[in-house]
């Protein structure tokens, strides 16, 4: 099964881009489905739906959700092979630019739009800087050379990537990433995968539900700011 | 040239000297320089860990990056332009699977039209361009360069980008001065003689648009025309792409006829898709699309370019009253 991990941040067009690069697989007669990892509400199960593509949602609410992320997937991946997919696509939003969801091994994919000005490149972690392919979105409505020079940002942060520019309302590009899906990573397990880089840590008294401010109420894993 | 293997025993000094744009690799990185006289991978493998876990990264990775940083910079910075001489159209077939038979070569310099019924498959040619097809596409078409197959890895290269788009729905977004805007662009494109050619930029637009406009003119207070206007001037002088596809352009505040004659004139195939009788004559040849295929390729005929004379008394008549509209005089002398 080919197994494909796409992240970006929310409202860059992850979905869209999922969706057409499907409707181009698809008189292909592959079966394809997709999990959408998201914290509160989603409604783009309808949306896979609409488009015959099965679809699993996970919520993540109150758990911080790479870490919801991270426990689920194996499980996910076997839900997949059971189901005999040939095309198996996870979807999730890096919300705290510090997240990943990339796995070694399997290819992964970062979406990112024009819109969001030239120093997000910078501002996104690992979430763009390991990814193996970079879907550059919404690039019918900003110039070339804001187009060009948002494409040089997101080389230097990630020199070995390959760089797509994908329309997600005209399909333009989509062919192209359809191509690059069709010849993703073949994984059978996640059993001892590990992620391309550690999560995000916590585990203090806020990870338990606390809710007063105060210091005596900071225990376990606090950081502090220097402000003088 | 140093490979980028030696490149990381240079002082951190000497590095940032000799290659300025290396700046940006620290920058991006969110690493703060701090003693210059280290060598790039002392500075690498003395960053904490503590630090490193922070910004999701770890030595060996930041060390590969900053190799593979270099090299793609340096073959940027070596491939200024990517230059190509032509461009070769090998015919596919159409939506009825009937065979295209047709073999279309477009020079540097040429201006193309694409005509053809809305869906009749105008976008698929210009992807098919654009993604240098190699008879991977439903269209089967094949696309060569200088005559033959252009490298597997250009499709994924920003440095071989193909195809450069200016279309009517395009705006500019960046919330910065004129000035610093192209300098800006000058820079990722790693040029040396930036002002000069922010200079050339900046006359060029005045000349297309109607309204002056200069440096110091914040981008998102540009009216649509010179809107229109910078970016072909900007695309003329500083896309690195050798085909510039126009969709449609309106002769709103922008000298059409000059606007494809400046970007011709910097060595640019132009393709316009169009339905506009003028800018359609303009052109070469116009390649004529019907059911998802080549139908036809038409050269531009002499007559037809009498007629573009008469247009163009008719287009500058239509120009001459705009411009009277705009500075607030009667329009009473149109017979």
């Amino acid at each position: 099964m080919k197994f494909i991990t796409f992240s970006g941040p929310p409202s860059s067009g992850k979905t869209s881009v999922i969706l057409k690069a499907m409707e181009e697989l698809k008189d292909k007669y592959f079966k394809i489905g997709v999990l959408k990892f998201d914290c509160l509400v989603t409604d783009d199960d309808k949306l896979y739906d609409a488009q015959n593509i099965d679809s699993r949602v996970g919520l993540s609410g109150s758990m911080c959700p790479d870490h919801f992320f991270v426990s689920n997937i194996d499980d996910c991946l076997n839900w997949g092979i059971r189901h005999f997919y040939d095309i198996l696509i996870s979807e999730s939003a890096g919300l705290c630019n510090r997240c990943s969801p990339h796995i070694k091994g399997c290819t992964a994919v970062c979406v990112i739009d024009n819109l969001m000005g030239i120093n997000t490149p910078k501002k996104i972690g690992p979430m763009l800087k390991m990814a193996d392919i970079v879907v550059i979105t919404k690039g019918d409505i900003v110039s070339q050379a804001e187009r060009e020079i948002f494409a040089l940002k997101i080389r230097q942060a990630n020199p070995d990537g390959i760089i797509l520019h994908v329309n997600g309302i005209t399909g333009q590009g989509a062919g192209e990433l359809a191509v690059l899906i069709e010849n993703a990573t073949q994984v059978e397990t996640l059993k001892g995968k590990e992620l391309r880089i550690s999560m995000p840590s916590a585990l203090c008294s806020y990870c338990l539900g606390e809710t007063q401010i105060g210091m005596d109420k900071q225990k376990g894993n606090v950081r502090k700011m220097e402000l003088d | 040239m140093k490979d980028s293997v030696s490149l990381e025993n240079l002082t951190i000094e000497d590095l940032l000297s000799i290659y300025p744009y290396s700046v940006e690799f620290f920058d991006i990185n969110g690493l703060p320089i701090d003693d210059v006289n280290n060598t790039v991978k002392d500075y690498i493998t003395s960053l904490p860990y503590v630090f490193l876990e922070d910004m999701g990264l770890n030595q060996e990775d930041l060390l590969k990056r900053f190799r593979a940083f270099m090299s793609r910079m340096k073959d940027i910075r070596e491939e200024r332009t990517f230059s190509i001489r032509d461009i070769t159209i090998l015919g596919g077939r159409d939506k009825n699977e009937k065979l295209e038979e047709i073999e279309v070569k477009i020079n540097i310099g040429e201006i193309i039209c694409i005509v053809g019924p809305t869906g009749s498959g105008k976008s698929r040619l210009l992807a098919d361009i654009e993604w240098m097809t190699q008879r991977d596409t439903p269209t089967k078409r094949q696309i060569l360069i200088d005559g033959s197959v252009p490298p597997r890895n250009w499709r994924f290269s920003v440095e071989h980008k193909l195809v450069a788009q200016l279309s009517q729905n395009i705006n500019f977004v960046m919330d910065i001065c004129v000035g610093d805007f192209i300098r800006l662009h000058a820079q990722s494109r790693m040029i040396d003689d930036i002002e000069d050619k922010t200079r050339q930029i900046i006359f060029h637009a005045n000349e297309l648009s109607g309204e002056r406009f200069d440096l110091n003119t914040p981008l998102t207070s540009l009216s649509g025309g010179q809107s229109r206007a910078l970016m072909v001037a900007d695309t003329a002088f500083l896309s690195t792409s050798p085909i510039v596809l126009i969709d449609e352009i309106e002769n709103a505040g922008i000298h059409r006829k000059k606007a494809l004659e400046l970007l011709v004139g910097q060595n640019k195939i132009v393709l316009i898709a169009t339905h506009d009788p003028l800018l359609a004559l303009m052109g070469n040849k116009r390649i004529v699309i019907k059911n998802g295929g080549i139908q036809k390729v038409i050269e531009t005929t002499p007559n037809e370019k009498e007629g573009l004379l008469r247009l163009t008394e008719i287009d500058n008549a239509l120009l001459k009253y705009r411009e009277a509209l705009r500075n607030g005089q009667l329009l009473d002398d149109i017979k």
